[in-house]
């Protein structure tokens, strides 16, 4: 720091008194958030504690109804995203805006065209200021590389490349990790280091905590549109963030208990599946879930754990191989056949599987049994039943809903979880298939996600348990099966494991014996 | 949660909520009315004679709605105009519901028509209850024919319906000149003209010319709406529109009800096509063929694919239908106004984000809930793996 520099800095960023209502909830209780330049700055709050109306007031997608946003101490009023990109403000949002088929240099030069005369673009100037800025933060990226091609983690780095390009000073990126691996996770966080050191100010959004504790300078926490407190990461821990983020003290570890391991449930011998380019990504699994354990299958998502949980649930066609429950062979079974003879199954992408948004929620919680009695007689349906027993459901799992009636596309992310665990856990089942049961959930939904499948294994259910969240897999499996590249690698015992054992073999697969080893130890 | 709502403000959400439907659709329809009032001004200035009169469009207007409810016949005139437009626009409808388009609605009716008379002439002498039946039959069989090839080309291959349908739609026109100009043609007569459907033709029930067909409507109104919202079938064809990897998820069949809402979807229009033959013309030539399939697409699309919206829309368009001639002989407006009023409503429905933004109308909801539905099956994303 030089002398002629004032001893107190601007802060980069000022929101002084946010407050947005919308009908029925404040949204924003006058919120005060203060960003320096060059520092990371966590915002942590439960899905819908305000959080994401706060950013975009900052980005000019909604209009504060009290108080104002300073940019280095003046006062500004921003008219919409275009006027917050002019104004250095950029957002990585955690849906990716971008076009898959363009190459990076397009997707970059995207609405901030580099132009040669009026007409044409100035390919070659982009792909030379990309290929640099890249450098200056720590990784070289192609610049004519389709971002279709590329993983997630790269794609992600495209759009803080986009914000960089657009001379971003402020950089808000909402819940970035949400769909990294851990490896992508560190590498991230360096450039966000780097970025931080050269004098930007970045917004980090998050709900997980131990991140938040990594890579943050300051934390704020927002509970119910209000900031209940501010900390820095030296004088906090989890324990203490959780219980300001969710307002009661919260077990972030559950009490999972002795497990007694019964009869085999579910056995998959030789499973081979192809993927919907027609590759085979589960290439011969053997695996064992037997009744009153958990089995956790750990990996870093892409290795076959999505296709082997939809040959399972009878979603799709192995190619050979052979699963069998408790003896009955479900190999080609349809979803409905394995969903009657007692599997339930919580897919990953809930929006895509385990709900229909636009449909009440009543109607979602009999989605997989809306045909059954005493929901329908003959075919057909018996409203009463299906508003009676989602009541029910909705009361026992704790859902947070004004009614039954209500679209469950209004819920948030958590209760529509929630909704689908309701629906699937009521049953009567021998086999509980979880796939990412608890991706993007606050930590309060995930205790009692948690807590749910421990009660269902001490009352004897099989569960496979598939996460890429490796310390939910510690936390819940009895046993853990480590699966790389379409084959389970290694497994080991869920209390004796090794974080960083399990963690090498997620990323590397066992590299000693990689080479030539075909088969890999049977779970 | 569940405190009870005092009664005035429980009535005022429920305006609130019916406003929240009906106001785009409404606003189109005005918007639409004040753009043909220009047309109507403009069309003075090219005409020859040189006559300008600034009230033109009012006493157009006013003709038209005299022409369309103006007396008890015209009002039955409206209901038959109506009638073909509501089976098509359940038709749309219904396909809308299972994220399909059905743009062969047009095709579907045409043979649904030709099926009718086909078997309406075959049993002109039969009793009219065995031959109005089996004749209505045929119809509906034709068409669900009509929907049946692209449900099954969809379901198997993965072939847009919209592309498939577009294509049996010419079929259609072309199967019913072969059929009408060949095996169909009343002997005798110099030009190509189908015998009369005799004891097919359906009773007239209200007025001189309410056919029974108005009936038959309204039936398959309450039957459609019965199918969508109470049965476990309705369940999972509204399932499988709304989301078909979750239909998949719950164990529904997504090829099959896509072949099933296909086949559903065209015997409607088919009886459509029925109604029309057996209650009004009686006959057929091949040149038949009004724009009812087409149109159906519309009045689907303003009454939201609700089976009540639907009757609705069907009721407005009916009548312009029947007003017209009244307006071309009372201010001497071209019927085809008609068609511009039709084109205009939909226009305004499609604008609807402008429409919104610009009356700022929060909380109104979008004018067609189906856009989403058109543009996926647009994008070409094929409803089962």
């Amino acid at each position: 720091m030089t002398t002629t520099e004032a001893p107190v800095h601007a802060p980069a960023l000022e929101m002084r008194g946010i407050t947005k209502r919308y009908p029925g909830v404040v949204a924003n209780d006058h919120i005060d958030l203060e960003v320096r330049p060059g520092e990371v700055h966590a915002l942590l709050g439960e899905n819908g504690a305000g959080k994401t109306t706060l950013m975009n007031i900052l980005y000019g997608l909604a209009r504060p109804d009290e108080g104002a946003i300073l940019l280095d101490g003046q006062e500004v009023h921003i008219a919409g995203p275009s006027d917050a990109i002019a104004r250095g403000i950029n957002m990585v949002h955690q849906h990716f805006m971008l076009v898959p088929v363009f190459s990076v240099a397009e997707n970059i030069l995207l609405g901030e065209e580099t132009m040669a005369g009026p007409i044409f673009l100035d390919r070659r100037e982009a792909r030379r200021r990309i290929v640099e800025l890249g450098r200056r933060f720590g990784f070289e990226i192609d610049p004519d590389a389709r971002v279709g091609s590329l993983s997630v983690g790269w794609q992600q780095r495209v759009e803080i490349l986009k914000a960089l390009y657009r001379d971003a000073r402020i950089l808000v990126l909402d819940e970035p990790t949400a769909v990294l691996t851990p490896q992508e996770t560190e590498e991230i966080f360096v450039v966000l280091r780097r970025l931080a050191d050269e004098g930007h100010s970045i917004v980090f959004i998050s709900h997980k905590l131990y991140e938040v504790l990594e890579i943050a300078d300051r934390i704020t926490v927002i509970r119910r549109g209000k900031v209940v407190g501010q900390r820095r990461p030296a004088e906090t821990d989890e324990d203490d963030l959780a219980e300001l983020m969710v307002g009661r003290e919260v077990q972030l570890t559950v009490d999972r208990g002795q497990s007694k391991p019964a009869g085999v449930v579910l056995s998959v011998d030789g499973l081979e599946v192809k993927d919907d380019r027609g590759s085979v990504v589960v290439r011969g699994v053997d695996l064992e879930v037997r009744s009153g354990e958990i089995l956790g299958v750990a990996g870093v998502a892409g290795n076959g754990q999505d296709e082997l949980v939809e040959a399972i649930v009878g979603l799709r066609r192995p190619s050979a191989g052979r699963i069998t429950l408790q003896g009955k062979d479900i190999t080609r079974a349809t979803p409905r056949e394995t969903n009657e003879s007692g599997v339930a199954y919580v897919p990953a992408d809930r929006h895509r599987f385990g709900l229909v948004l636009s449909f009440p929620v009543a109607d979602n919680l009999v989605l997989t049994d809306y045909y059954r009695r005493p929901y329908a007689r003959g075919f057909i349906r018996n409203d009463a039943a299906i508003e009676s027993t989602a009541e029910d459901r909705i009361r026992e799992y704790d859902v947070r809903t004004p009614s039954a009636k209500v679209r469950a596309g209004t819920l948030s992310g958590g209760n529509q979880q929630k909704l689908v665990v309701a629906r699937e856990f009521a049953r009567d089942l021998k086999l509980l298939v979880l796939d990412q049961p608890t991706r993007g959930l606050d930590v309060g939904s995930i205790e009692f996600i948690h807590r749910q499948a421990i009660a269902k294994r001490d009352a004897g259910t099989a569960t496979l348990l598939v996460s890429a969240e490796l310390d939910e897999i510690l936390e819940l499996s009895d046993r853990i099966a480590v699966m790389y590249r379409g084959r389970i690698v290694a497994v080991r015992d869920g209390r004796t494991a090794d974080k960083n054992e399990i963690g090498l073999l997620m990323a590397t697969g066992g590299e000693a014996r990689s080479s030539g080893a075909e088969t890999g130890p049977a779970a | 949660m569940t405190a009870r709502v005092p009664l005035p403000n429980r009535a005022r959400r429920l305006l609130g909520q019916i406003w929240a439907l009906i106001a785009l659709p409404l606003i189109s329809i005005l918007l639409a009315l004040v753009v043909g009032a220009f047309v109507i001004l403009a069309s003075q200035l090219v005409l020859p004679g040189g006559r300008f009169d600034l009230l033109l469009p009012l006493s157009a207007y006013a003709a038209l709605i005299e022409g369309a409810v103006g007396n008890f016949d015209a009002i039955v005139d409206t209901l038959v105009s109506t009638t073909p437009l509501v089976l098509g626009g359940l038709s749309v409808g219904l396909a809308f519901k299972a994220g399909l388009f059905n743009i062969g609605a047009q095709g579907q009716f045409l043979l649904g028509a030709l099926g009718s008379v086909a078997v309406g002439v075959g049993l002109a002498g039969a009793p009219p209850l065995i031959a109005i039946t089996l004749a209505l039959a045929a119809g509906m069989l034709a068409g669900a024919l009509w929907g049946f090839i692209p449900g099954l080309l969809k379901a198997v291959s993965g072939a847009h319906e919209v592309v498939v349908t577009i294509m049996l739609n010419y079929i259609a026109i072309a199967v019913i000149a072969a059929v009408v100009g060949g095996p169909l043609r009343q002997h005798g007569r110099p030009e190509a003209i189908t015998p009369d459907v005799g004891n097919a033709a359906l009773p007239v029930i209200i007025g001189h010319s309410g056919h029974a067909g108005i009936a038959l409507a309204l039936l398959a109104v309450a039957l459609i709406a019965f199918l969508l919202l109470r049965t476990t079938l309705g369940f999972e064809i509204r399932t499988v529109g709304a989301n078909p990897d979750a239909a998949r998820y719950a164990g529904m069949h997504p090829r099959l009800l896509t072949i099933l809402t296909m086949s559903l979807a065209g015997a409607l229009a088919g009886l459509a096509g029925g109604v029309v033959v057996l209650g009004v013309t009686h006959l057929m030539t091949p040149s038949f063929g009004t724009t009812v399939g087409f149109d159906s697409i519309a009045v689907a699309l303003l009454g939201r694919t609700n089976p009540i919206g639907i009757v609705a829309a069907a009721l407005l368009f009916g009548a312009l239908r029947a007003g017209a001639s009244l307006m071309q002989i009372k201010a001497g407006i071209p019927a085809e106004l008609i068609d511009v009023l039709q084109a205009t409503i939909l226009l305004f429905l499609v604008a609807n984000p402008v429409l919104r933004r610009v009356l700022k109308l929060r909380g109104v909801k979008p004018g067609l809930d189906t856009t989403d539905t058109i543009t996926r099956t647009y994008a070409g994303e094929v409803v089962a793996r």
